[in-house]
C-alpha cells in the first residue's frame, strides 16, 4: 500500500495566500474571546450560577473589559527573569497557535469569483504532523516562560508541561494513525473526503477517545491542568507574566484548545461535510468544532484534577497500550479489506 | 442471663471497594466519569440557585431583627389622652409619638448603643401621650448587636426592630440614627419570606 500525500500540484497565488493568513488571524481572534465568554458563562451553569453578567447585556463585554484591564497593567519583570526571553515566549505561544490552525479545513477547493480557492490556510503535504510540529513547538513557549521567569513555581509548571506534553503526545500521534491508515493520506482535506460514507468515530472509537483525552491533556485542560494546578503552583509557568504577556499565554491556550477541537472535527466527525451544497461547509465545520469545544467545557465542570503520578501513569499505562492494541488491530483489518 | 455480652451484635461488616487495577478499574473510571458528566449536565438545565444581590434580595424571616424603628400612634388608634397630662385632656393621640422617653430600653441594652434625654411636654408643643418625651434618642449602629431586648424592655411598644439590613455607610457619624431618622419609614422594603420559602 502507498501512502499518498497531499496534492502539491495544487498551488494558489499569493495575494490569495495573504487574504487567508488575514483571515485565520481574524477568525481565531475574535473567536477566542467568544470562547472565553462562553467557557465562562457554561461554567457558571455547570455550577448553578450565572457566568459574568454585568459587563454589558448578559456580560458580552466581559472579554473586552479584561483585555482592556490587561493592556492597562504595567509591563513588570522580576529581578531573578531574563527580560528579552519573558518577551519572546508569549509571542512563541501565539505564533505556534495560529500556524497549527492554518492546516484545519473548513471546505474543499471552491471557485470563488473565478478563482480556485481552497477552504484552509495550507494543505501541506506531511498534513497532520505539520500540527504536531507545531504542537511541540508551543511547548517551547511554556518551556521559555516558566524558565526564564525565575521562579521556582514557574519552573515547576514548566516542566510539568513539559512531561504532560512529551506523554500525551505520544499516545496521540499513535491514535492518529489508524485514522491515516484508513485514509491513506497525511492531508486534512484528504482525510476529511475519506470519511464521505462513515464518519471515522464510528469505526475508529477507541481512536476518538484517546485523541480527545491526549487531547485534554495537550492543551492543559482540565482534569490535565497540572501545569497551571492554581491551588498549588499559584498558575504555573504563567505565574510572574503580567499585563497582556499573561494574555497571551492565555490566548494562545484557548486558540490551541480551538485547534484540537478542529483537529477532532476533521480527523473523527467528518469534517465539512454535512448535507447542503459546499457553500455550507465552513458551517458544518464552525459547528463541529463548537460542539468538541462544548464537550471541552462540560468536561472541565465535571472532572477534577489527577495527580501527577496519576497523569504519568494514565498516560504510559493506559493510554499508550490502548493506542498500540488499537493501531495493530487497524493495520490488520485495513490489509485484510484492501 | 439477658445481660451476657454478645460480640456479634456489636460487630459491623464493612463493605470494601474492589480492588484498584484491571480492566475492571478502567470500566469503573469510564463509568464514573459518565455518571459525573450526567450530574454536571442536571445542575445546567436546574438552573442558576444565585439571588442577584442588589437588585433580588434575600427575603427574611417575619421575626428578623434588622433596623430598629420608633412608632406613633396611629390615626385611628382610638385612645385619648389621660386625665393627668395638662390642659389637653381627652384629645386623640393620633399622630403622637408612643415614645415617652422613659429610658428603659437604654437601660436592657447590653451594647449600650442608645442614648436618651428626655424633656418635659408642654400643653402648646406636644409630642408624645406621655407627660414627657425623647427629646434625643440615637442608637449607635455600629455598636448595636440587634438582639432585640430594648424591644422586650419597651413599655409602650414604641421601639421595635424591623427588617431592614442594608447599614452599611462610609462614615462612622453617619451611622448614629437619630430619632428622625428611627421614625422614618425604611426607604425600601426588605422582602418577607412566605411560608415553606
Amino acid at each position: 500500500m502507498t501512502l499518498t500525500l497531499a496534492s502539491t500540484s495544487f498551488a494558489e497565488s499569493a495575494g490569495v495566500m495573504v487574504i487567508k493568513s488575514l483571515v485565520i488571524f481574524a477568525f481565531l481572534l475574535t473567536v477566542v474571546p467568544m470562547v472565553l465568554l462562553l467557557e465562562r458563562k457554561l461554567l457558571g451553569r455547570f455550577q448553578n450560577r450565572y457566568g459574568p453578567n454585568r459587563v454589558g447585556p448578559y456580560g458580552l463585554f466581559q472579554p473586552l473589559a479584561d483585555v482592556g484591564k490587561l493592556l492597562g497593567k504595567e509591563s513588570f519583570f522580576p529581578d531573578t527573569g531574563v527580560p528579552k526571553l519573558m518577551a519572546l515566549a508569549p509571542a512563541i505561544a501565539i505564533f505556534t497557535a495560529i500556524a497549527a490552525f492554518a492546516i484545519i479545513p473548513f471546505g474543499p477547493v471552491v471557485n470563488i469569483f473565478g478563482t480556485e480557492v481552497g477552504l484552509y490556510g495550507i494543505d501541506v503535504n506531511i498534513g497532520i504532523l505539520y500540527a504536531f510540529a507545531f504542537g511541540s513547538l508551543a511547548f517551547y513557549g511554556l518551556m521559555l516562560g516558566g524558565w526564564a521567569s525565575g521562579s521556582k513555581y514557574s519552573f515547576l509548571g514548566a516542566m510539568r508541561s513539559a512531561a504532560q506534553l512529551i506523554s500525551y503526545e505520544v499516545s496521540m500521534s499513535l491514535a492518529l494513525i489508524g485514522v491515516i491508515m484508513m485514509a491513506g493520506s497525511l492531508s486534512l482535506v484528504d482525510i476529511v473526503q475519506a470519511q464521505h460514507d462513515v464518519w471515522y468515530i464510528v469505526p475508529q472509537f477507541v481512536g476518538f477517545l484517546i485523541f480527545m483525552i491526549a487531547g485534554f491533556a495537550e492543551t492543559n485542560r482540565p482534569p490535565f491542568d497540572l501545569p497551571e494546578a492554581d491551588a498549588e503552583l499559584v498558575g504555573g509557568y504563567n505565574t510572574e507574566f503580567g499585563g497582556m504577556r499573561f494574555g497571551s499565554f492565555f490566548m494562545a491556550e484557548y486558540m490551541n484548545m480551538i485547534v484540537i477541537s478542529g483537529l477532532i472535527a476533521a480527523l473523527f466527525l467528518g469534517g465539512y461535510l454535512g448535507p447542503g451544497p459546499v457553500g455550507l461547509s465552513p458551517l458544518w465545520m464552525v459547528l463541529k468544532m463548537f460542539a468538541v469545544v462544548l464537550f471541552f467545557i462540560w468536561v472541565r465542570a465535571t472532572l477534577p484534577r489527577l495527580r501527577y503520578d496519576q497523569l504519568m501513569s494514565f498516560g504510559w499505562k493506559v493510554l499508550l497500550p490502548l493506542a498500540t492494541l488499537n493501531l495493530l488491530v487497524t493495520a490488520v483489518v485495513v490489509v485484510l479489506a484492501s | 442471663m439477658q445481660n451476657i455480652y454478645q460480640p456479634e451484635k456489636d460487630t459491623i461488616t464493612v463493605e470494601r471497594g474492589p480492588d484498584p487495577g484491571g480492566a475492571g478499574a478502567i470500566w469503573r473510571a469510564f463509568s464514573a466519569t459518565l455518571r459525573g458528566l450526567r450530574t454536571t449536565l442536571g445542575r445546567l438545565f436546574e438552573g442558576p440557585a444565585t439571588i442577584q444581590y442588589p437588585e433580588e434580595k434575600t427575603p427574611v424571616y417575619p421575626r428578623f431583627r434588622g433596623r430598629h424603628k420608633l412608632h406613633r400612634f396611629e390615626n385611628d388608634s382610638g385612645i385619648s389622652l389621660a386625665g393627668n397630662s395638662g390642659s389637653s385632656e381627652g384629645a386623640s393621640v393620633a399622630g403622637l409619638e408612643k415614645c415617652v422617653g422613659c429610658s428603659l430600653c437604654v437601660a436592657a441594652c447590653p451594647a449600650d448603643c442608645i442614648r436618651v434625654v428626655a424633656a418635659e411636654n408642654t400643653p402648646g408643643d406636644r409630642v408624645s401621650a406621655g407627660e414627657r418625651y425623647a427629646e434625643v434618642y440615637e442608637i449607635n449602629m455600629t455598636r448595636c448587636i440587634f438582639c432585640g431586648y430594648c424591644e422586650v424592655a419597651c413599655p409602650f411598644d414604641a421601639i421595635t426592630l424591623g427588617h431592614e439590613y442594608e447599614l452599611s455607610d462610609y462614615d462612622r457619624s453617619d451611622l448614629i440614627f437619630t430619632k428622625e431618622m428611627l421614625l422614618a419609614d425604611p426607604i425600601e422594603r426588605t422582602p418577607l419570606r412566605r411560608e415553606g420559602e
